[in-house]
């Protein structure tokens, strides 16, 4: 009998280890889980918060549009008034929030080319320009408006010296 | 020249008002910059079910969306949430396209192709495709990545290892680890913007409405009428992802 007790004792051991390691397992799990986990699904729900609370760098046009209300009515009949502010003038939600950081004015030319430039694998109806040979290669906003291309140019640094 | 005269004037003319609206601007524009979700109390998961259509027949390749992606969320310079290739399919080569995306489209395209090769050329912008049954939140062992109530695939920073299951289990590869944190990142679908009522950086800069967010549990939605009036397709059907990215005018050439 002993000498069956003996050799089942190597078993014994080896199961109070395992019931050891999952009752630690079960502890560790319960403290370090947060109480919500799980509640709408296997994740952590303050997750979602943790996504939705960084800053926006972008503002969007419709906060451009609160301010530069003369925008609307420049745009009115050109084909970029569908384009949005920050499409060209890049991230600007630090000027919406504060108008006294000042953003920097685009380098028209270097703009237009970035959407213009001609390309096979455009789409054939969007407009396209070789900017060797289209007028030259001339300054694009001294025949486009930047905000309304298909008008002549507006220079208001122009038009305010005149003044 | 004379209608732009006058409303330059009249821009500074209403100067005063403009500090006034600025004021007024700024305080609804406090609650996005304070960034906290509660101060925009508006907006409960339950109710969205963001999904996303892609116009390839409008895209021009211009690569604003890859780069407003990098700067709205501060991505790695060689790694990409969303990118731009641009496909060559000569003749019948259907089953062997020539792909190519240097540096995923953030500095445009230099012209490569010659027109009228009996060839096809097109730009096909491509993101994490928000799937309702994704393989890759599937394969976490932690809980660390998740399908959330309105439908974005999202990653928990704090909770990831770093294992890289689900970097494999991605069949777009869309996820990628940020080595500054030896955890995966990948595109959340700005949900810091869509939660506050913006839409996501990538289509705020598209200048075509190649890429259009959509919210398939409202109703008066856009992106219902554009589901219904396109032939749209998604990436890979046969793996049944449920992916909510819709293509318009996908060529079977697209992987
Ligand atoms: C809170 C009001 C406000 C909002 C919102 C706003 N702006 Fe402005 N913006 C101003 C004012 C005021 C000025 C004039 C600043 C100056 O001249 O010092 C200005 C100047 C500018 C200029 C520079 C003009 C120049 O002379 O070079 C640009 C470009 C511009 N804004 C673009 C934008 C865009 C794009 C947005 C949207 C992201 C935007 N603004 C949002 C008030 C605003
Ligand atoms: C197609 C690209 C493009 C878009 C879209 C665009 N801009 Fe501009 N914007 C420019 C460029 C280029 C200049 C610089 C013009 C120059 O230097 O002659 C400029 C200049 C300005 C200026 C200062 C000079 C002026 O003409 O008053 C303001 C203010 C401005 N933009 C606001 C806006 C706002 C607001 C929007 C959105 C409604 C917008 N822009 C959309 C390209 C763009
Ligand atoms: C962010 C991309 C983008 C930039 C930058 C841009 N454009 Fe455009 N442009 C467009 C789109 C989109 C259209 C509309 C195309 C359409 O509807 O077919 C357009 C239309 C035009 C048209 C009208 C063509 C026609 O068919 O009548 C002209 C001209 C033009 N742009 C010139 C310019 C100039 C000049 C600049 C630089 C100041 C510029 N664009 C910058 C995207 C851009
Ligand atoms: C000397 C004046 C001039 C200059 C400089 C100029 N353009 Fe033009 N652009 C025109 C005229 C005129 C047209 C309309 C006639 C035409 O299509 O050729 C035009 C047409 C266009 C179109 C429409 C083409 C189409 O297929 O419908 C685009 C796009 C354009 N320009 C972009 C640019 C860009 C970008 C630049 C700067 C690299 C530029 N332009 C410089 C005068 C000019």
């Amino acid at each position: 009998m002993r000498h069956l007790m003996k050799d089942k004792e190597h078993l014994f051991r080896m199961a109070a280890l395992f019931v050891g390691g999952i009752v630690l397992f079960v502890i560790v799990r319960a403290v370090m889980l947060p109480k919500d986990f799980g509640k709408l699904g296997h994740y952590r729900p303050g997750a979602l918060e943790d996504n939705a609370k960084r800053v926006p760098v972008f503002a969007g046009k419709p906060a451009c549009l609160e301010c530069h209300t003369d925008m609307i009515e420049r745009q009115k009949g050109s084909k970029h008034a569908a384009i949005n502010c920050e499409a060209c003038h890049w991230a600007l939600s630090k000027h919406a929030a504060d108008p006294s950081v000042k953003p920097v004015r685009p380098d028209a030319k270097a703009i237009c080319l970035v959407c213009h430039t001609a390309n096979v694998a455009k789409p054939k109806k969007f407009p396209q320009i070789d900017p060797k040979t289209h007028m030259e290669g001339g300054p694009c906003n001294e025949c486009h408006q930047p905000h309304h291309p298909e008008k002549g140019p507006e220079k208001p640094a122009v038009q305010e010296a005149k003044k | 020249m004379s209608e732009t005269k006058s409303n330059r004037r009249e821009f500074l003319a209403t100067g005063t008002q403009l500090v006034l609206l600025t004021g007024a601007a700024a305080v609804a524009w406090e609650h996005v910059m304070a960034g906290s979700p509660e101060k925009a109390p508006n907006y409960k998961t339950t109710e969205h079910w963001w999904a996303m259509t892609i116009d390839i027949e409008k895209c021009i390749g211009c690569g604003n969306c890859v780069r407003a992606c990098k700067t709205e969320n501060d991505v790695k310079e060689e790694f990409f949430r969303t990118w731009v290739e641009r496909y060559h399919v000569e003749g019948t080569e259907m089953e062997r396209p020539e792909v190519d995306s240097p540096n995923g489209g953030f500095d445009g395209f230099r012209e490569k192709y010659k027109a009228g090769e009996n060839s096809k050329n097109f730009f096909v912008p491509k993101l994490c495709n928000h799937c309702s049954h994704s393989p890759c939140t599937q394969v976490c062992p932690v809980g660390a990545t998740f399908e959330s109530p309105d439908g974005v695939v999202l990653a928990d920073k704090t909770y990831c290892v770093g294992c890289r299951y689900c970097v494999q289990a991605c069949p777009y590869g869309c996820r990628y680890i940020d080595p500054r944190t030896e955890t995966v990142d990948k595109c959340s679908l700005c949900y810091h913007r869509i939660t506050k009522g913006l839409t996501t950086a990538c289509c705020e800069t598209c200048p075509t409405g190649t890429r259009k967010l959509g919210d398939l549990k409202n109703p008066a939605d856009p992106i219902h009428e554009f589901l219904q009036s396109h032939k749209v397709q998604v990436l890979k059907p046969q793996m049944a992802t449920g992916s909510k990215l819709y293509y318009n005018g996908l060529d079977g050439s697209v992987r």
